[in-house]
């Protein structure tokens, strides 16, 4: 963030080699302190979602005895309205919540770089077609589309998941088209087509792994969002059902008990706040070093 | 600058084309067959043909479709399976306390981020920049009905200074109403003003680093004009441009918020039908929410032109 | 006394990489309508030198030393108030992209109007007035059309010349151009000299040139300093340094010039060009910085750095085997 500017005229830079410049992002990126805070809350997110339920015991097992306790050693967290453990809930909230997160973003990378990729490449009326589709449906507020699904296919983690990669179709093909559409220009690219080479190797040798960059930040911008999606639409009743854990679930039965048992609203909440923290703030440090371009 | 307006109409008349037939299409590939839920179970192939023929079911698809924009178009939306109340009748009750809440929250949006955006690119590298952008960060990151709940459990269940929920409408007392208002307006605003705070900082900083706003100073101009006037100028097509997108974000805040603070909104109305499968509801409720999305999106279009003359004088598209 | 006296001026730029000296101990003088080209490789400090007269480097990040002063007041020091009073008015700038740095979403005649309004008070009517005048005056036909026009509508060279109106629009002592006629097409390139000419012989004022190009030097300049890596390392009058380069670097960047082309074996003109690159700027050694790319550079060239020294009337040269005669 404390960016020093540079002198107004051109310093000469020395060439360097692919390790080379790999070492100098990690520097750039470990010197900055939010990055690095980031990655640590992305980490930790990690690590609850896969071995928090491991050691938790049973999100769903029920005592009547114990409803809305507050946080004791028994149970850190409390217990909710049923007498379940919050932090076995919490911790396989987690893993609904990555689920969500990642499995929609790969969904929509799969589907979106090689339509963006064949789109850029191709021009013509396909990338015509392509372009207006893309501005269609970004014409359509995302929680139509979940409503819509969840009309259609009833609520559950699948309408989510997929709810949430359409939504972000648009923006991966844009920016993979934009990046073809670039590279496509530099001269080794020209070089390997006048050498006669063919179209998929100049896809996947050279413009897929250049377009790589920013593709990451998209994907560090997009679990976030989707995190958040996932949430919302459990919260609301659209996504994930109960008995199934997730932190939006988890909150909107919080709800009904703010009064007696106010800490159920906090933990998940909490939880989506800092992961969601963490990844925008790993996307940040990785736009200033991968894709300086384009501005936060 | 008209031939701009018709280019960019007539593509907002194609999207809104394309989506009635997607709605259309949609409801038609629901489960079910809605002449057989409406004649019930136990109903004579004869009675259901009767029904599927009243309601024009059994005409090719194209004819149906064309009879269906023609029934949206006179203002006829179908009948709530809930309570038998017309659609439209419906809509234009809920329609007011949605964007009586919207409109409050978009000022909050603008006024939170769009100042503090300024001051943060002004203040680069200073402590109201790190105050400013920690703000838009955890503003982005916590969701908004957890700001919500944290918001009641603190101002209603704690302090007792606000009512936890529910709606008084303006015009029986304004007071109550406001009074109602201020914390869902502030719940949905501050996303969106870590949105708009994020953004305006952006493209103030690359206003203020711009040859332009040297060759400003280099007038001698006060730092006041060179920010308010130059930069600002130039920076506030961004914040136009992202206004629009963010609608889309601003609609689905306003559901939840509404859920929420059990406002009787827009939001409420949607979530409500799609748990009870009021399928004429979810149709209208779609239909509206997109008409008026592609609706704003032309106004922020044409805003976008009269703010910049290269798009004005020429007619030309964004970039 | 000098209309502008620079003595010592050190400028330091805060990087992610240290502090970065753009310039080094420079001083020159430029006397009332001077033109006064400065000269030099890209990265040389010229235009840094040049900018840092009306303060116009980024403030938080600049690192300055050394003595300004515009007819005898110490601008360095100055406050910032009353550094606005002197910007645009007393110091005006010309800059080398005439398309960006005019402000697009403004008019040109609100761009020229700004400036006369925050000076010289004027109202609306009469400022909307001067602004034609201003227009015609740098030459641009048909200039109440073109007041009401955004930049967009102008072409490069065009752009220029109202940005020179801009300038000139307080009738400044000093003008400081940088590279005004980098970006623009050869055949507008020499209008544009011509306004310039034309405005130190009829306003008096003198002008700070910024240029890479010899040739624009020779065709409109009085005196030059040269700079490499960030030091002055010769000044004189134009003819006496076009006849008489002392500094080795001045001799190759004139025989960098089209019409030195030197005719080679095979029969074709060739320009010949100094080999190597320019040290970089975060290295400082007690050296000659030109040596690694000197012809003429001996033992005592690493040794210590030369002194700027005068080798005739009003010529000085840092080095410390001069050339005589090209």
């Amino acid at each position: 963030m404390a960016e020093k500017t540079h002198p107004p005229e051109p310093i000469v830079r020395w060439n360097s080699g692919r390790a080379d410049r790999r070492r100098r992002l990690w520097r750039r990126f470990r010197r900055r302190p939010m990055p690095m805070i980031g990655l640590t809350l992305v980490v930790a997110f990690l690590v609850l979602a896969v071995f928090g339920p491991l050691v938790s015991g049973d999100p769903s097992a029920q005592d009547y005895l114990a409803t809305l306790m507050p946080p004791s050693i028994d149970h850190p967290l409390g217990t909710d309205d049923l007498g379940r453990d919050a932090f076995a809930r919490v911790a396989s909230g987690a893993r609904t919540s990555l689920q969500a997160g990642v499995l929609s973003t790969l969904l929509a990378m799969a589907v979106g770089i090689p339509i963006g990729l064949a789109a850029g490449f191709y021009r013509r009326w396909l990338d015509s077609i392509v372009m207006r589709l893309v501005d269609v449906t970004l014409a359509f507020p995302f929680l139509v589309f979940a409503v819509g699904l969840a009309a259609i296919l009833g609520p559950s983690l699948r309408g989510v998941v997929l709810a949430l990669s359409f939504a972000q179709l648009p923006a991966v093909i844009r920016i993979t088209r934009g990046e073809v559409l670039a590279i496509r220009e530099m001269d080794y690219v020209s070089a390997a087509i006048a050498d006669g080479a063919t179209d998929g190797h100049i896809l996947f040798r050279y413009i897929l792994p250049n377009s790589a960059g920013p593709l990451i930040v998209q994907a560090t911008v997009a679990i976030p969002t989707a995190i958040i999606g996932e949430a919302t639409l459990s919260f609301l009743g659209l996504g994930v059902q109960p008995p199934t854990p997730s932190w939006g679930v988890m909150l909107s039965d919080a709800q009904q008990y703010l009064d007696q048992a106010p800490w159920l609203a906090i933990w998940p909440g909490l939880l989506i706040a800092l992961a969601t923290l963490g990844f925008n703030l790993l996307g940040d440090g990785l736009r200033d070093v991968l894709d300086p371009r384009s501005g936060p | 600058m008209l031939w701009f307006v018709l280019r960019r109409g007539g593509a907002a008349l194609i999207v809104l084309f394309l989506a009635s037939v997607l709605i259309f299409l949609g409801i038609r590939a629901l489960p079910g067959d809605p002449a057989l839920v409406m004649a019930g179970e136990d109903a004579t192939p004869q009675a259901v043909a009767a029904i599927r023929h009243a309601y024009g079911l059994d005409k090719p698809l194209p004819t149906q479709y064309v009879d269906y924009v023609g029934q949206v178009l006179s203002g006829n939306l179908g009948r709530s399976t809930q309570d038998q109340l017309p659609v439209g009748q419906i809509l234009v009750e809920r329609l007011p306390v949605t964007l009586e809440l919207s409109a409050l929250a978009l000022l909050v949006a603008i006024m939170i981020g769009v100042l503090s955006g300024i001051v943060a690119a002004v203040r680069r590298g200073r402590l109201a920049d790190y105050v400013a952008t920690g703000f838009g960060l955890i503003g982005l990151s916590v969701p908004h009905f957890w700001l919500g709940l944290l918001g009641i459990l603190l101002f209603s269940v704690t302090l007792h200074w606000l009512p936890a929920s529910g709606f008084i409408p303006f015009t029986q007392d304004p007071a109550g109403n406001l009074q109602r208002m201020v914390l869902p307006a502030l719940v949905l605003g501050t996303g969106f003003a870590a949105v708009l705070m994020r953004q305006t900082r952006s493209a103030m900083l690359g206003a203020l680093s711009a040859d332009y706003v040297r060759t400003a100073r280099s007038k001698g101009l006060s730092e006041t004009k060179v920010v308010g006037a130059h930069a600002l100028r130039n920076s506030l097509t961004t914040v136009i441009t992202v206004l629009g997108l963010q609608l889309g974000a601003l609609i689905s805040g306003a559901v939840v918020v509404e859920q929420i603070f059990v406002l009787p909104g827009f939001g409420k109305l949607t979530i409500d039908a799609v748990l009870t499968r009021n399928y004429p509801v979810i149709q209208a409720v779609v239909l509206v929410t997109v008409t008026g999305y592609v609706l704003v999106n032309l106004l922020v279009d044409i805003a976008y032109a009269l703010l910049n003359p290269r798009v004005r004088l020429s007619g030309g598209s964004r970039g | 006394m000098s209309l502008l006296e620079i003595t010592d001026l050190t400028v330091g730029f805060d990087t992610e990489d240290g502090t970065v000296h753009a310039v080094k101990g420079v001083s020159f003088g430029v006397e009332r309508g001077e033109i006064l080209a400065l000269c030099g490789e890209s990265g040389c400090g010229k235009s840094v030198t040049a900018m840092a007269v009306p303060r116009l480097l980024p403030s938080a990040t600049t690192r300055l030393s050394g003595s300004i002063k515009l007819d005898g007041r110490e601008l360095t020091v100055l406050p910032e108030a009353e550094m606005r009073r002197i910007r645009g008015k007393e110091v005006a700038v010309v800059f080398q992209e005439p398309m960006t740095s005019l402000n697009p979403s403004f008019t040109v005649g609100y761009q020229i109007t700004e400036v006369l309004r925050r000076h010289e008070r004027l109202s609306a009517r009469a400022a909307r007035a001067r602004a034609v005048e201003l227009l015609e005056l740098v030459g641009i036909p048909a200039p109440h059309r073109r007041v009401g026009e955004y930049p967009h509508q102008l072409s490069g060279g065009m752009c220029q010349r109202v940005m020179i109106a801009i300038a000139v629009a307080c009738s400044p002592q000093l003008l400081i151009a940088d590279e005004p006629t980098t970006a623009l097409d050869v055949t507008i390139q020499a209008g544009v000299l011509d306004v310039f000419r034309d405005l130190r012989d009829r306003l008096g004022t003198a002008i700070i040139l910024i240029t890479h190009d010899l040739g624009v030097v020779a065709d409109i300049a009085d005196r030059a300093v040269v700079m490499y890596a960030g030091r002055a390392v010769e000044q004189a009058p134009v003819e006496e340094l076009f006849a008489r380069p002392r500094h080795p670097y001045s001799l190759g960047l004139m025989r960098a010039l089209p019409a030195a082309a030197v005719v080679g074996p095979d029969g074709r003109r060739r320009l010949t060009e100094i080999p190597g690159m320019v040290p970089s700027p975060l290295s400082d050694p007690q050296e000659c910085a030109f040596h690694p790319r000197c012809p003429s550079a001996q033992a005592d060239c690493t040794a210590s750095r030369p002194p700027l020294e005068r080798h005739g009337d009003a010529h000085l040269a840092a080095c410390f085997h001069p050339g005589g005669h090209p």
